[in-house]
C-alpha cells in the first residue's frame, strides 16, 4: 500500500509527504545531511538570500540533485514583488515551481491573501507551478484554485511559532471542500503536530524552523519524516473517530436488535 | 499622531518610584509573559532584574532561536562625509572639532565600494555626517546608486530628511535606514545639541516615521547610551520601536544600543552603562520585541559581540572602519567618528560567527 500512496502535485509525484526548507540552519553544510536523513523530496529556499554569484555562499549549491527546488517570494510585500522575485527565480534557473509568499506584517508575519491571489494569477497564466501560502479561508481557497494554483498552504500557526495546528479547523473544511492538494506551512514545532495534521487528512506538511533550530537537525528531520509518514498511514486506515462517551462493549440496549 | 505624544505622556511618570519599586515577583510575572507591555519593560530594565539575568537569557535565546534561527546578518559601514554643521558634544565628527575632514568623490566611493566587495560583505550601511550644503540629498542619491551596482542591499545611516527625500533615496536603492535619536530626555538632548539642524528634536523623532511612510523596508532606531538617565533612555528606545511596529505593519523595525566610546573631543558619558547592564538591556529589548532585529556595531568588544549572538543580538557589522576612505587608503582617510573596540577583520569575524555555530547571513534582500 505504502508504495503506491503517491502525493501528485503540479505534474510531479512524491513519496515523501514531509517538505522542508533551507531558513535558519546554523550551517549551510546541516541542510545535505538534513535531506539525506528525513528523506524530504522538495525543500523551499528564499531566494532573496541566494547569492548566484558566489561557489561556497550559494545556497543552492548545498541541494543534492534528486531533490526538488521550491523557490519562494520571502521578503515580498506586495503583489508585484512577488511576481518579479518568481521570473527572477525561474531566469535564473530554479525552475518552474513557486512558492507564494506575501507578508504585509511584520508583527506577526501573516500572510496578505489577496496579495498572494494576485500573484498566483499572474504566475499561473505564465506557467508556474505555484504554492500559496496563505491564511485558511476556503472562499479564497476556491478562488485560488480557479486561478491555477498547484497545491494550498495553509499556515497552521504563525511562521516560527512552534503552535502547531491553531488554525486547526479552518484547516479541516479546506482539506473537506478543496480538490487542490493541502500542505501545512508554517508554525509546526513537534513531529506530533505533523502527525496530527496527516491524520487529519492533509496531503502534505512543510517544517522549517522547527527543524533547522533544532540542535541535532538531521535527527529531528528523520523524526518529522517518520512522523508524517506514521500519520499518513493512520489517516490511510481510517481511523475511529474519537468519541466524547463511552461505548461500552456490551451495550444496554443491544436486547432491542 | 507621534510618537513624541508618548515622549511627553511619559514626561510625568515617575520613573525613580517605578523602577525602585519593582519586586522579584515582578519580574518573574514579565518573563513568564509572551506579549510584554510597557510595565513589563520597565520591570525587565530595572535594577531588580539584575537578580534574573539568567531566566532572561534562557528566554531571550529561545526566542531569538525560534525567530531568526542560527543565523546572523552582517552589513558593514562606509562613511563617505565627516563634514557636519552640527555641534553635538559627543561626537567626533562635532563642527568644532580641528579634525581631519573628507567628502569622498564618485570615484572614490566606487572605489571604496571595490575594496570592500573583495570582501564577502553584501549589506552597505551608508553614512555621512550632517552638512546639507556639502553632501546634499543629491550627493547621498548619487553615492546610493554607484554603491548599489555593487551590493544587493544598502542602507542609510544620514541626516534626517523629509518624507520625500526617502522616497527618492528608495527609489536610488536604499532599502533599510537607522536613525538614532540619541538621547530622548528633551532636556539633555538641547544640552548636547548646541547647534545645526540637529538641535531639532522633533524633526529626528519624527524621522523613522517619514522613512516608513515612504517606504523603506526596515527602519531602526536607538539611543545613544551614555547620555540619559540609562533605564529611562532604554524604556523610551523600546517604546519607540514598538510604536512603529504597531503602526507600520509592513515595516520591519530594528533596534541598536550604541554606547558612548572614546571620541575625538573626549567626552565622558553622564550616565555610563556597564557591561552587566548593557546585557540586561538587549535582553529586554529582545523579550519586548520578538521579531525585531538587534545590531550590535563593533563599538562592543570581540568577546562580548561572540556571547550577544546567543542573548538576542541578530545583525553585526563585520571589518568596520568609521573613517571617511578608510577601506582604500587608511594612511590618508579622515579621522574616525569614533574607535572601535571589535578589531577583527571580516574573515575573522565569519569564523568566530561559524565556531559559535551560527550562519554568517551576507544577503538577506535584494531590491530588483
Amino acid at each position: 500500500m505504502q508504495g503506491e500512496d503517491l502525493l501528485a502535485i503540479g505534474g510531479m509525484t512524491f513519496t515523501n509527504r514531509l517538505f522542508t526548507g533551507t531558513g535558519k540552519f546554523a550551517s549551510k553544510a546541516l541542510i545535505p545531511k538534513m535531506l539525506e536523513a528525513s528523506g524530504s523530496e522538495m525543500i523551499t529556499v528564499a531566494l532573496r538570500r541566494v547569492d548566484f554569484a558566489s561557489e561556497t555562499e550559494n545556497i543552492l549549491s548545498y541541494i543534492p540533485k534528486g531533490v526538488r527546488l521550491l523557490p519562494n517570494t520571502s521578503g515580498a510585500r506586495n503583489e508585484k514583488e512577488a511576481v518579479r522575485i518568481a521570473r527572477i527565480a525561474r531566469e535564473a534557473g530554479c525552475g518552474n515551481l513557486i512558492k507564494i509568499e506575501v507578508i504585509t506584517d511584520m508583527k506577526y508575519l501573516l500572510p496578505d491573501n489577496h496579495a498572494t491571489l494576485l500573484a498566483t494569477e499572474t504566475l499561473a497564466k505564465e506557467g508556474f507551478i505555484v504554492f500559496p501560502y496563505v491564511m485558511p479561508d476556503l472562499p479564497l481557497a476556491r478562488q485560488l484554485e480557479d486561478a491555477g494554483a498547484a497545491a494550498v498552504m495553509p499556515l497552521g500557526a504563525p511562521i516560527g511559532t512552534n503552535r502547531g495546528l491553531e488554525t486547526r479547523s479552518m484547516i479541516e473544511i479546506l482539506i473537506e471542500n478543496c480538490r487542490l492538494p493541502i500542505i501545512v506551512d508554517a508554525g509546526i514545532g513537534r513531529p506530533s503536530q505533523a502527525a496530527e495534521a496527516m491524520e487529519m487528512g492533509a496531503d502534505a506538511v512543510l517544517v522549517n524552523t522547527a527543524i533547522s533550530s533544532a540542535e541535532d537537525p538531521a535527527a529531528m528531520g528523520q523524526a518529522f519524516s517518520m512522523a508524517v509518514a506514521a500519520g499518513r498511514m493512520a489517516y490511510l486506515a481510517k481511523m475511529r473517530e474519537e468519541s466524547k462517551t463511552a461505548v461500552a462493549s456490551s451495550p444496554l440496549t443491544g436486547f432491542l436488535s | 499622531m507621534s510618537f513624541y505624544e508618548t515622549i511627553t505622556k511619559f514626561e510625568d511618570f515617575d520613573f525613580d518610584a517605578y523602577l525602585q519599586n519593582v519586586t522579584d515577583r515582578d519580574v518573574e510575572r514579565s518573563l513568564d509573559r509572551d506579549h510584554l507591555n510597557w510595565r513589563d519593560l520597565l520591570n525587565l530594565l530595572s535594577s531588580k532584574a539584575q537578580n534574573h539575568l539568567e531566566p532572561m537569557a534562557q528566554k531571550a535565546r529561545r526566542i531569538t532561536l525560534q525567530y531568526f534561527g542560527r543565523t546572523i546578518h552582517l552589513y558593514v559601514p562606509l562613511y563617505i562625509s565627516n563634514f557636519c554643521n552640527n555641534q553635538c558634544i559627543y561626537c567626533g565628527f562635532n563642527r568644532t572639532n580641528r579634525i581631519n575632514r573628507r567628502k569622498l568623490t564618485f570615484e572614490e566611493i566606487e572605489l571604496e565600494a571595490e575594496a570592500i566587495s573583495r570582501t564577502e560583505m553584501k549589506h552597505i550601511l551608508v553614512l555621512t555626517g550632517e552638512a546639507p550644503d556639502i553632501t546634499p540629498l543629491e550627493y547621498i542619491e548619487d553615492a546610493v546608486s554607484i554603491i548599489k551596482a555593487r551590493f544587493p542591499s544598502v542602507s542609510i545611516e544620514v541626516f534626517p530628511m523629509e518624507e520625500d527625500g526617502y522616497r527618492r533615496l528608495k527609489a536610488a536603492g536604499v532599502d533599510g535606514m537607522t536613525i538614532y535619536q540619541e538621547v530622548y530626555d528633551r532636556e539633555i538632548y538641547k544640552k548636547v545639541h548646541l547647534a545645526g539642524r540637529k538641535a531639532d528634536y522633533r524633526f529626528r523623532l519624527d524621522a523613522p516615521e517619514r522613512a516608513a511612510k515612504a517606504g523603506l523596508r526596515t527602519v531602526s532606531v536607538g539611543a545613544l547610551l551614555g547620555l540619559g538617565e540609562k533605564r529611562r533612555e532604554a524604556f523610551m528606545t523600546a517604546m519607540h520601536a514598538r510604536y512603529l511596529e504597531d503602526k507600520f505593519l509592513s515595516t520591519e523595525i530594528g533596534l541598536s544600543l550604541p554606547r558612548i566610546n572614546p571620541a575625538e573631543g573626549g567626552f565622558q558619558p553622564y550616565d555610563p552603562v556597564d557591561d552587566k547592564t548593557f546585557v540586561q538591556f538587549l535582553m529586554a529589548y529582545r523579550l519586548f520585541m520578538p521579531r525585531s532585529a538587534i545590531s550590535v556595531s563593533t563599538r562592543e568588544r570581540a568577546e562580548m559581540r561572540d556571547h550577544l549572538m546567543f542573548l538576542g543580538a541578530t545583525r553585526l557589522s563585520a571589518g568596520s572602519r568609521t573613517d571617511v576612505g578608510g577601506y582604500t587608503k587608511p594612511e590618508t582617510a579622515s579621522t574616525a567618528q569614533f574607535d572601535i573596540s571589535d578589531v577583527r577583520s571580516v574573515g575573522q569575524t565569519i569564523q568566530a560567527i561559524r565556531d559559535k555555530g551560527f550562519q554568517p547571513v551576507f544577503k538577506d534582500w535584494e531590491l530588483i
